[in-house]
């Protein structure tokens, strides 16, 4: 089957119900996307299908097939980071770090279907993000400043 | 092999908790490190007390000294590059930062010329592990020291060089200066050419914290790009050239016993490998998929141990099961005499706490990469304690130590569950019978149900108290939960404080703060309660009876910035709690709001918190902060289901975990106490939370919860 990633067609052989997740980080060496839980609540998988947000964990490989998948590695581009990314490095507010590719992904897909969020709204949209450390507060600082730019 | 499920528990919660003293001997060590960094200066931290036993001319000789009496190494290479060795490892407490802050510092350096190796067996000295808030005390002291001894021996060096006094010169930027002579030479051009090896001098000048310059303020965290990007290679994320994925059956509940299982079927699915060992069954194949499908193929019998105790009935089961008569006191914990305490008070209060088991849920799982290469083991893997799981591996796989190296990439989180080597065993097994490298990545299910806990417990506590506020009596006996911050730091003339460890069910250890989290709620509950049976303002109350200023302080400073005197509407309560450990002294007040339905706000919090001279102010924070959150967790839903040795809410989403919209407004107020040496942030700050909410429900409501969590459901019952 055929997987067009970051702009890239992939050209994969695997069983077709297989988890989106195990196929970019396995197959296609896209490891920036994370496993957390295996059941979508987490957030860690998180990646843009068409640019909304999907939990790739729980994604099947072949319904992503004929679409536009975004992950992680596919935000920089010749060098530059997103303004989302940008945000984060200027807040500084990780800690262990392996929530962020899938809060950035949250984060840029809010931004995308609403550039201005409220407070209210970004925790709304976040909130299928888990961040263990308890950082939260410096990621909607983050999402704000990315907002401004 | 071991089922983890069989060993016992590995790691008490408290002093026991540090594993035995390491066998190796320096002599090893040195050929290790002047093996690995050639020519250039070594600056090498042994405890003093090694000096005082061996001499000082234990360098030169081969003088065998326990590895654990070198803490860290930092090396300057003739290009000027400076590398720290150190065993601690980055879980996300912002370390590598820190420490490369400490050293630039005292080394008069600039910050990108630091580069830190960590958490590897074959190339930092040995380290008993990232816990117990220790990094920054000793490890960051410990790379001062040697820092500060390089620094000084550049200068002496430079000095003989030009031929003049050392006095007239000034270390700055990675070079000496001579500023009269107008002369300066850089740190790698100095050291070229030349092999030297110098022990720290313990008693080498320091810099004040007053006159930092790097250390103590907010710089970009080290490697934070390849983070933001995804591009950090968690062992998670590792793949080596032939690496099978592996996967083991796992019994059906704690205490199970293997009767038989059949692998004909996995066997003989295409590239996979099954090895059997006793209760150990394990598999590997060409890709996750495929192993996850020959575990399934597995038809294994297995006998279940009935009758273990569930949620409904562990606080009895823990009484029942502390060895020793209930009143059996540990007497070091004992002053005067409590009986004739309790008669000498007007008011007397008396009651038991109940705190539930919780799960650590580090977000990355256990994960391992295991290779084997001519009778040598390399393993990567997220664990705290490197040089005790490389003493696992050597144990179980019976190897010399220098034959087995651990490895730790930056780790997506521990908070102290962490300190074992189950995945590195499993892999290094799989990849041993299969002779290829074999990864294992536990799943979020293994995640909860193999790992080990923080510790249930039942705590009582009676206490008598006068109405001018002097308390008389205090008896404090933690069943399980755990030794630390057992003590009260309030003045009492007479009392009885015991740990009594029990037989717990499930597997226990670590945990951020151990049990000081369990042993402050349950005081800094009692405190409120007491300053209500005598209608004492519960802060008023606390501050006369501390005598410790820096607890004082915490306590006002959070009082002062959250407004404790205002006024109150119905229904809002304000509640207040302290405490102190490993260094770190906290005061947190809460605001909570409770509606007529009786749901539980939590509105606000204000926290103040101070652990000596400030490194890193924003990270600082952020590990407060963290703490905070991590704390409403275990204060008011997080509790680990448990019957018949089953886990029953083993996924995230049947146990709650705080997530963006659990999150009140927090303030955290830092006290840059520069005069006071630089302690760990992330345990004490998480002490004062669970205690504070419950204040407030009692300040607004008058019912006064006794167990963690206090509202699994959010209603007050």
């Amino acid at each position: 089957m055929v997987l067009t990633i970051n702009g890239v067609r992939h050209e994969v052989s695997v069983d077709p119900d297989i988890d989106l997740l195990t196929v970019l980080r396995d197959n296609l060496g896209l490891t920036g996307s994370k496993y957390g839980c295996g059941e979508g609540v987490c957030g860690a998988c998180t990646v843009l299908i068409n640019g909304n947000t999907s939990r790739s964990c729980i994604t099947p490989v072949n319904s992503a097939v004929g679409k536009e998948v975004t992950t992680i590695e596919g935000l920089e581009k010749n060098g530059k980071l997103h303004a989302v990314q940008e945000a984060f490095m200027a807040i500084d507010g990780f800690q262990c770090s392996y929530c962020a590719s899938g809060m950035i992904m949250s984060a840029v897909a809010l931004l995308r279907s609403n550039p201005s969020p409220s407070e209210e709204a970004i925790v709304k949209a976040m909130n299928g993000n888990i961040c263990r450390c308890g950082t939260y507060p410096y990621l909607v600082k983050a999402i704000q400043l990315a907002s401004k730019s | 092999m071991e089922n983890p499920d069989h060993l016992s528990h590995p790691f008490e919660p408290t002093k026991n908790e540090l594993p035995p003293e390491s066998t190796l001997h320096f002599s090893l060590d040195r050929r290790k490190f002047l093996k690995l960094t050639g020519g250039g200066l070594m600056v090498v931290f042994v405890l003093q007390d090694i000096f005082s036993v061996e001499g000082k001319n234990l360098f030169p000789g081969s003088s065998p000294v326990p590895v654990s009496g070198v803490g860290a190494w930092i090396h300057i290479g003739e290009d000027g590059i400076v590398t720290v060795y150190t065993g601690k490892v980055e879980v996300g407490q912002n370390i590598r930062t820190s420490l490369s802050q400490m050293v630039a510092e005292e080394l008069m350096v600039p910050l990108s010329s630091v580069t830190m190796i960590m958490g590897d067996t074959d190339l930092v000295p040995y380290d008993r592990g990232t816990f117990g808030s220790l990094t920054t005390p000793q490890m960051g002291l410990q790379l001062r020291k040697a820092a500060a001894t390089a620094r000084e021996a550049l200068v002496e060096m430079a000095a003989k060089l030009w031929n003049t006094q050392a006095s007239g010169l000034k270390a700055e930027q990675g070079m000496i200066l001579h500023t009269t002579a107008n002369k300066k030479i850089g740190y790698g051009e100095l050291t070229k050419g030349q092999q030297l090896l110098m022990p720290v001098a313990d008693k080498v000048r320091l810099i004040e914290a007053k006159d930092w310059k790097v250390a103590g303020k907010t710089i970009p965290r080290v490697n934070e790009r390849t983070f933001i990007t995804g591009k950090h290679q968690y062992v998670s994320d590792m793949k080596l050239p032939g690496m099978l994925y592996g996967k083991v059956l796992r019994a059906p509940s704690y205490g199970s016993t293997l009767l038989q299982a059949d692998v004909t079927k996995a066997s003989k699915m295409p590239g996979v490998i099954v090895v059997k060992d006793g209760n150990f069954i394990g598999v590997v194949a060409p890709d996750a998929r495929t192993s996850g499908k020959a575990l399934q193929a597995i038809d294994a019998k297995w006998e279940e141990s009935k009758g273990q105790p569930s949620n409904d009935n562990i606080f009895n089961y823990l009484l029942k099961n502390a060895p020793g008569a209930r009143e059996e006191r540990n007497s070091d914990n004992s002053k005067g005499d409590f009986e004739k305490g309790l008669t000498e008070a007007e008011f007397k209060h008396s009651k038991t706490y109940n705190i539930h088991y919780i799960a650590h849920v580090p977000l990355e799982p256990r994960a391992a990469v295991a290779q084997w290469v001519d009778g040598k083991l390399t393993v990567w893997t997220g664990t705290q304690r490197p040089f005790g799981v490389q003493q696992e591996l050597a144990d179980i796989f019976k190897l010399n130590k220098e034959k087995v190296r651990v490895i730790v990439p930056d780790t997506g989180s521990g908070y102290g569950g962490k300190h074992t080597g189950e995945a590195a065993i499993e892999a290094a097994r799989l990849a041993k019978e299969s002779k290829k490298p074999v990864k294992i990545v536990w799943s979020r299910e293994e995640e909860f149900v193999w790992a080990y806990f923080r510790p249930g417990g039942v705590i009582e506590v009676n206490a008598a108290v006068k109405k001018d506020g002097s308390i008389t009596a205090w008896k404090f006996s933690n069943y399980n939960s755990g030794g630390s911050g057992l003590e009260t730091q309030y003045k009492v003339s007479n009392q009885q404080i015991a740990h009594l460890p029990s037989n717990t069910p499930l597997r226990q250890g670590s945990y951020r703060g151990l049990a000081t989290t369990a042993n402050v709620f349950a005081r800094e509950c009692h405190m409120t309660d007491l300053a209500r049976l005598i209608k004492m303002d519960p802060l008023a109350f606390r501050l006369m009876n501390l005598e410790d200023d820096r607890f004082i302080a915490v306590l006002q400073t959070a009082a002062r910035a959250f407004g404790w005197q205002g006024s109150k509407i119905s229904g809002q309560g304000f509640g207040i709690a302290g405490g102190f450990e490993k260094g770190g002294y906290v005061g947190c007040c809460a605001e909570v709001m409770i509606n007529s339905d009786k749901e539980v706000k939590v509105v606000r919090i204000t926290q103040a918190f101070d652990c000596g001279a400030i490194i890193h102010p924003n990270h600082l924070e952020n590990q407060v902060m963290g703490s905070i959150i991590q704390g409403l967790g275990g204060a008011l839903f997080e509790r680990v289901e448990f019957a018949n040795g089953k886990i029953l809410n083993s996924g995230l989403s049947a146990y709650r975990v705080p997530r963006f919209s659990d999150i009140p407004k927090i303030e955290i107020i830092l006290i840059d106490r520069k005069d006071m040496p630089s302690a760990g942030a992330g345990e004490a700050s998480i002490i004062g939370i669970a205690p504070a909410i419950r204040n407030a429900i009692v300040d607004a409501t008058g019912i006064a919860l006794n167990g963690l969590p206090m509202l699994p459901n959010g209603v007050l019952a």
